[in-house]
């Protein structure tokens, strides 16, 4: 039983790393629940959401707590699970919940063609501010409100553009 | 002041076990009640709801989202955004299922899942294809009640004796390791 013996002079030793390592085992499962339902950053890039988010991308602040009781409303932007890849998140604006009805247009370079559908219960139609570049619910139908994450609250990134979306 | 002391002892081991207790079965595994029959026999083979089995979900499928067909898992309600339902898949994206009336293709991102008892269960027959990031984690074994799981009861018996033994020779008094 040697093996046992050095575990016990090694006693004092072993509980205080033990301490600082749970110190750091804290820190940071109290950044992953301030992440996860409080408030967090994203960065957010591409065209979809032209003139609203820039190009080159910006950070933005989204709180988690909306979305958990319900209170998301039309015209927020939110940060949803995408739907056709559920490793990446979409940025775009709610423009209809369940049981509006919506009418978009196919394909608004050519024109006229306009289709009319209604938001099923339990789902959300988003759609992106730049309406010839963006993949959103034109395309892959209403979404499930339960992919919503976050709902985004204000930019801090690139700082000159620093402010609340509209 | 010592009423006030002990409250905020109190309130401080509480908050920083429920952050904890948060983070694990958020990132790691949870446990789980599963109510209803719609996986009967798998889960509850029998009513009385005394017996609801309770499984372990283990969420470190959700880092890459890859799962197979015939995994059990807990997902969001694509129709009631407060309910989880636990069903199995039997449809990966861009296969294609034939339902009561004609032939689906899963679409990308999206699976189709259905439970083992099909007479009443409330599935992809129903609400058509769900997203696969309204999954929440991948059900491993049922936890309780033991009879339906030999090898964590037997797993749970020997862990007791062991950690038993290993204090008896580190001369922890035996009465303080009922405070851990």
């Amino acid at each position: 039983m040697r093996w046992l013996r050095y575990l016990n002079q090694w006693r004092g030793t072993a509980k205080e790393a033990l301490e600082q390592v749970s110190i750091v085992a804290k820190f940071l499962c109290l950044i992953h629940v301030t992440d996860r339902y409080i408030i967090s950053s994203t960065h957010v890039q591409g065209p979809s959401m032209l003139p609203t988010l820039n190009l080159t991308g910006d950070v933005i602040l989204t709180e988690h707590l909306s979305h958990r009781f319900g209170k998301i409303g039309l015209g927020d932007i939110v940060l949803v699970r995408s739907p056709t890849d559920p490793t990446r998140m979409v940025t775009k604006r709610v423009l209809g919940l369940e049981g509006h009805r919506l009418s978009f247009s196919a394909d608004p370079l050519v024109g006229d063609s306009s289709v009319s559908v209604v938001v099923p219960k339990g789902h959300v139609w988003i759609q992106g501010d730049n309406l010839y570049a963006s993949t959103d619910s034109r395309n892959f139908g209403p979404v499930p409100y339960n992919l919503i994450e976050g709902k985004a609250l204000l930019r801090v990134w690139p700082p000159r553009f620093l402010g609340s979306l509209r | 002041m010592g009423i006030q002391n002990l409250l905020w002892q109190v309130t401080k081991k509480a908050f920083t076990g429920g952050i904890i207790g948060v983070t694990i079965s958020d990132r790691c595994c949870s446990v789980v009640p599963v109510r209803g029959d719609s996986m009967s026999p798998t889960f509850n083979p029998q009513r009385n709801s005394y017996l609801d089995d309770y499984v372990l979900v283990e969420k470190f499928c959700l880092q890459d989202y890859k799962f197979a067909r015939g995994d059990v898992v807990v997902f969001s309600s694509p129709t009631h955004f407060r309910d989880r339902y636990i069903k199995r898949i039997v449809g990966l994206p861009g296969e294609w299922i034939s339902s009561s009336r004609d032939v689906i293709r899963v679409p990308e991102g999206h699976c189709w899942v259905e439970g083992d008892n099909k007479a009443s269960s409330l599935d992809s027959r129903t609400f058509g294809p769900i997203p696969l990031g309204l999954i929440r984690g991948r059900v491993t074994s049922v936890v309780w009640p033991p009879q339906r799981n030999c090898m964590l009861a037997l797993f749970m018996v020997c862990a007791f004796y062991i950690i038993k033994w290993v204090s008896i020779q580190l001369h922890v008094p035996q009465d303080s390791l009922w405070k851990l």
